[in-house]
């Protein structure tokens, strides 16, 4: 069975359930080999283990993290080139678009972006992408190989499958190309003490509606109650009243949670964009014509400054 | 200085979109306009230029007749020309062949420093620019909230927005950089720029000018096929109810059902 290389970028990311999702997923395609980018940690290795890593080929050099794309991008096309893989695997990031773009050039393959589905075809990988903001499925494949897949977080369920994982140390070299940029500082991005919101299994969701910074404050009530990841619209994060990093739909994150709580949230096509692969979707509104109560499988016509807080009530004095 | 901005011209969002027989996005049937993720990148191009780097900028764009629509916008923006690769054989080409087009149109006009936006709003696959930047063997940065240009040290340095961390970056020059849109709101063109946009020059480019052969792009070169296009299922009717003062009671209930609680 063919190999299947999918890149973890960072030994932080070997224990992540995004990279169990990518690890089921390359197991319906062939064998996955995981390209481990940092210290070959023996907890991260052990995890990536668990759901079916059979190779972990470790590139372990600082150079990596200071040179970025192309030098991580370089380290997978030496070993597509050596392995001949059935596909290329990445989970859809900022990172691996640049990384997905790189190896594709170079070898000259296919590349399907922000997959929600895998399986195999007669000819190769069969590849799923929701488009148009949603509306549409498109269902692709690779004429030319190794297809380059990336894959975004809970499209697919993670499952374990035990393997004893073989791990191998890659030559870095970090060539000309890569060394014409480089990272200067990094600032990493204050923790809110939240699930991830990729990854989230409950994200609730704050819109131009809520009308303040202090209406804001609610929705990130309801979600520590629930355990849940917060999010926003743009006009939210233009307005300050939180974050940027919070931002879903076409330029922020798009999330695919089991439960979406949205509330003052009209639903523009391109925060839909952003939300409409999730499970189930609860929504406030005061408008009744709000697009989101259309799509909604519980919709309530109400005002975000009065049902919010009831419903933190509610919650608090049920979970009491 | 040569600045050179990436733009395309996309289907309307809020517009209807469909497939054509081929499966590829029906351009001719729906009204287009300038990607709004690549006025970010025009907007700081001339933002550059008016804090003072001395650069001319030229616009380049890839798609049918119509899509000089998208240049004559952003020239209103600012800037001095623009390019407009079109050709019926590029119809239904892939990302791959895409960066192809642009990268040899790019040598033959010329750069120091490419910008152009995190996505288009179409395809929204954020992978053209780092596919540019590689056959042209320059820099790339993408995901950039910020930029300045030192002409002097050959640099650009970007401030760039990743999930985990925002970096500091510094590029040598020629590079790519693509922009998010923190980077800054796009103005809106006045009456007098529009009509004075009308006559800056654009240059049109066929495929033979650039040295490029027709088997090299298009549907026919593309190294992914579409097998199937299909409207997603459409979500089941929820229940919409009005709130009555029990709202929140009825939301608790739901999630208690639905073993959210």
């Amino acid at each position: 069975m063919s190999e299947v290389l999918v890149l973890v970028p960072g030994a932080a990311d070997a224990v992540r359930s995004s990279t169990f999702g990518l690890l089921t997923a390359a197991r319906r395609l062939g064998e996955p080999s995981v390209v481990l980018v940092g210290p070959d940690d023996p907890e991260a290795v052990r995890a990536l283990g668990e759901y079916g890593a059979a190779k972990v080929y470790v590139a372990d050099s600082p150079e990596l993290a200071e040179y970025g794309s192309v030098a991580t991008a370089e380290v997978l096309v030496d070993l597509a080139r050596r392995l001949a893989p059935a596909a290329v695997l990445l989970a859809s990031t900022r990172l691996s678009k640049d990384v997905a773009g790189i190896v594709a050039v170079r070898l000259g393959s296919g590349v399907l972006t922000d997959a929600v589905d895998v399986r195999p075809g007669s000819r190769g990988p069969v590849v799923t992408q929701s488009v148009f903001a949603g509306t549409h499925l498109v269902d692709s494949e690779a004429v030319r190989g190794p297809v380059v897949i990336t894959l975004r977080p809970n499209a697919v369920d993670p499952e374990p499958a035990p393997v004893p994982p073989a791990v191998e140390r890659v030559e870095v070299t970090v060539g000309e190309a890569a060394r014409r940029v480089r990272v200067v500082s990094r600032t990493a991005k204050a923790s809110s003490g939240r699930p991830d919101l990729s990854e989230a299994s409950v994200v609730v969701a704050g819109g131009r509606g809520v009308g303040s910074a202090e209406g804001f404050a609610v929705v990130e009530r309801l979600a520590d109650l629930l355990g849940a990841a917060v999010g926003a619209t743009r006009p939210v994060t233009d307005e300050k009243w939180c974050s940027h990093e919070y931002q879903i739909g076409q330029t922020g994150r798009t999330v695919a949670p089991q439960l979406y709580l949205a509330t003052g949230i009209s639903g523009a096509i391109q925060h839909r964009a952003g939300m409409q692969g999730s499970r189930t979707i609860v929504a406030i509104n005061k408008d009744p014509k709000a697009p989101i109560l259309a799509i909604a499988d519980l919709g309530v016509v109400g005002d975000h400054h009065v049902v919010l807080p009831r419903l933190v009530e509610e919650i608090e004095r049920r979970t009491q | 200085m040569r600045i050179v901005v990436l733009v395309k011209y996309v289907p309307e969002p809020t517009a209807q979109w469909r497939f054509a027989d081929d499966l590829t996005v029906d351009r001719a049937g729906i009204e287009g306009r300038l990607s709004e993720l690549d006025e970010h990148a025009v907007e700081q191009a001339v933002r550059l230029v008016e804090g003072g780097l001395d650069a001319e900028i030229t616009y380049l764009t890839v798609g049918p007749v119509r899509a000089a629509e998208g240049l004559r916008k952003a020239l209103a923006m600012g800037g001095d020309a623009g390019v407009h690769v079109e050709d019926p054989a590029i119809h239904g080409s892939d990302a791959l062949a895409t960066s192809l087009v642009l990268a040899e149109a790019l040598r033959r006009q010329g750069f120091d420093l490419v910008l152009t936006g995190m996505a288009s709003t179409d395809a929204e696959m954020s992978v053209v620019p780092a596919m540019v930047a590689d056959r042209l063997d320059a820099a790339l940065v993408s995901f950039a909230s910020a930029l300045t240009v030192d002409p002097q040290a050959g640099t650009v340095t970007v401030q760039r927005d990743g999930e985990g961390a925002v970096d500091e970056v510094v590029a040598q020059l020629p590079a790519v950089v693509a922009v998010t849109d923190q980077a800054g709101e796009a103005r809106y063109p006045a009456f007098r720029a529009i009509m004075a946009a009308k006559k800056k020059p654009v240059t049109t480019w066929s495929l033979t000018d650039l040295g490029i052969s027709p088997d090299q792009v298009g549907l026919a070169a593309s190294c992914a096929v579409v097998t199937q296009a299909v409207p997603a299922p459409e979500r089941q009717a929820g229940t919409v109810l009005v709130d009555e003062g029990d709202a929140a009671v009825q939301v608790a209930d739901f999630l208690t059902t639905r073993g959210f609680l």
